[in-house]
């Protein structure tokens, strides 16, 4: 299994990096490393083994559902880098 | 010209009702300044762990009991991975996977027009979180409010290929859910401040095919109205589309409230390339039986149940039936009054005539109002055994409206209990005879239809209080003497 350089500039874009070619070819190449140790473990056979998706072996933490105390506005929008009227100001949004 | 059939999916968002958010304990609740319910948590900030609201688990589990699903007995949350604004974390945490979601493969019936159930399958019930809102600012730039991001939101699915196939059953099936999800306290359901929201996708294809048309997908549809109305759009302009030689595009388009029409708003393109993985700060949810089984047991009759019951073992008409269930206010009127042994069609009758014109005049809920359901049952026994007439009780109703008094009482000051007594009103009715002589000899000789006149007559000299069935036979007595 290998990634193409296609895929490697789709995968900058979801993650919304502007890489440039020199970047993504070297990335290219250390995607492949880590892919190819993915490679070596799908060798074991993990059949009668259960999928499992977390390390620890932890199972049903939750919270009961109590109100607790929230951020002062002017600290939640703190480090915003333009607030306006209690909100937090973005580039136009078209949509929705 | 060919004939189409539509499939119509819908994608239901229902905000959970809890006191506090699902990863977070910020206060959940609709409006507010913006940006007052929100903390590390809710905002993304690095170095923060989420905890599940377990009340929020569970309104879903009975959700997805009430909507006969089978439960996933170990379900864990996944992170969809998108960049918004709305989106302080740059992922949602969602449920992924065919049997992973709390609840999957289950069902909903619809009552239909002729009396039968439809049955709508559902592809899953799960469990995720809400996003912030996002407003345009007149000065330019989008402002954003994360107070609603956060909120527990369950996502119900219906199964494909959908089961539903014009823009009434898609309308049905939302009434229906809807009054499932009140019934079981989960959701507030109101669509106008988006705590219920639906997305239809739909499609069209030439009837007696069997590959289905392109989907889209519509968006801002906030009534039931619009709902049935923009399925009805979107299917007519996929046919228009189609029959004039083009092709749908796979998109999504929003609904125009003023204009009734849908718009796009954009091409679905292979960028909706979420990345769902398992959410590593979250640990996975285990079940037991005795846990779900004990859920079960506290699930409440539900609509449709209550309608056929309402139907089948308390006689009232299919319509009467659906007008009670479909109001939790109205249910619990209606059953307070059947366990004081009210019946149930002349219980019907006020609650969803002079009593519902009452309360919608003054926009009262039921239970705001002085009336309860002791004052009807009353007021339709007093009627029941004629003490009083129906007239009389519409007015004996709206005073007990106002004051909140008896029946009983209104109608023994008042004096307008009902005269049934014999000889009273054979005197009421000889007077108003020997009164009008004419009336009395057109009759004798074959004009019959005088006697209303003179029924009238009796009626009006009694002040309205007389019993109308006995002036009625009595009349004929004597004109017949």
């Amino acid at each position: 299994m290998s990634i193409s350089l296609d895929e490697v500039r789709h995968v900058a874009k979801l993650a919304r990096l502007e890489l440039d070619e020199t970047e993504i070819l070297s990335l290219q190449g250390e995607l492949n490393a880590l892919l190819g140790h993915f490679a070596d473990i799908q060798g074991i056979d993990v059949s009668g083994v259960a999928p499992t998706s977390h390390a620890v072996s932890l199972q049903n933490v939750w919270s009961e559902d109590a109100v607790g105390p929230c951020l002062p506005r002017e600290k939640a929008l703190k480090n915003s880098a333009m607030s306006k009227a209690g909100l937090f100001v973005v580039p136009q949004i078209i949509e929705d | 010209m060919s004939n189409f059939v539509a499939s119509v999916g819908m994608e239901v968002h229902a905000e959970l009702n809890t006191q506090s958010k699902m990863f977070c304990r910020c206060p959940v609740s609709f409006g507010g300044e913006p940006n007052t319910r929100v903390c590390p948590i809710c905002m993304g900030l690095p170095g923060t762990l989420p905890v599940p609201n377990r009340k929020a688990i569970e309104l879903v589990l009975k959700t997805a009991l009430a909507l006969n699903c089978t439960i996933a007995m170990h379900s864990i949350f996944h992170r969809k991975n998108y960049f918004y604004p709305d989106l302080p974390k740059g992922y949602q945490v969602s449920q992924y996977g065919d049997t992973n979601p709390l609840g999957y493969d289950g069902y909903l019936e619809i009552p239909g027009p002729d009396g039968e159930t439809k049955r709508v399958k559902i592809r899953r019930v799960h469990l995720e979180e809400d996003t912030g809102k996002l407003m345009h600012l007149p000065s330019g730039g989008s402002g954003v409010d994360y107070n609603r991001a956060g909120v527990p939101l369950m996502e119900i699915v219906t199964e494909f290929p959908p089961d539903i196939t014009t823009p009434d059953e898609a309308k049905d099936y939302l009434t229906q859910l809807r009054q499932t999800l009140l019934y079981l306290g989960v959701c507030d359901g109101k669509m106008e401040e988006g705590s219920l929201r639906c997305e239809p996708n739909i499609s069209v294809r030439i009837e007696g095919t069997d590959k289905y048309g392109t989907k889209t997908e519509l968006k801002n549809l906030n009534s039931f109205r619009s709902v049935q109305m923009g399925v009805q759009f979107e299917v007519r302009r996929q046919i228009a589309v189609i029959e004039g030689g083009g092709t749908v595009a796979q998109e999504t388009r929003g609904w125009n409230e003023q204009k009734e029409a849908s718009y796009l708003m954009r091409i679905k393109e292979a960028e909706n390339d979420y990345r769902y993985f398992p959410d590593p700060d979250l640990v996975p949810m285990c079940f037991d039986d005795e846990y779900i089984e004990s859920l079960r047991a506290t699930l409440p009759e539900l609509p449709l149940a209550k309608l056929r019951r309402y139907e089948n073992d308390l006689g009232l008409s299919t319509y009467d039936a659906g007008v009670i269930a479909a109001d939790l206010n109205r249910v619990e009127f209606f059953e307070a009054a059947m366990e004081l042994g009210g019946d149930p069609k002349a219980v019907c009758n006020w609650l969803t005539g002079d009593f519902a014109k009452l309360l919608n005049d003054q926009g009262l809920m039921p239970r705001e109002s002085k009336i309860t359901a002791a004052h009807i049952v009353e007021l339709t026994k007093l009627i029941a055994d004629n003490t009083i007439s129906g007239k009389t009780a519409k007015d004996v109703f709206a005073k007990a409206f106002k004051d909140g008094r008896m029946p009983s009482e209104i109608v023994k000051e008042s004096g307008a209990t009902q005269i049934s007594d014999d000889s009273v009103i054979r005197n009421l009715i000889l007077d108003v005879l020997n009164a009008n002589p004419e009336a009395v000899t057109k009759y004798k000789s074959g004009q019959m239809n005088v006697k209303g006149f003179l029924v009238g007559q009796v009626m009006r000299s009694s002040g309205g209080r007389a019993n109308p069935e006995m002036v009625q036979k009595i009349v004929s007595e004597e004109l017949e003497k």
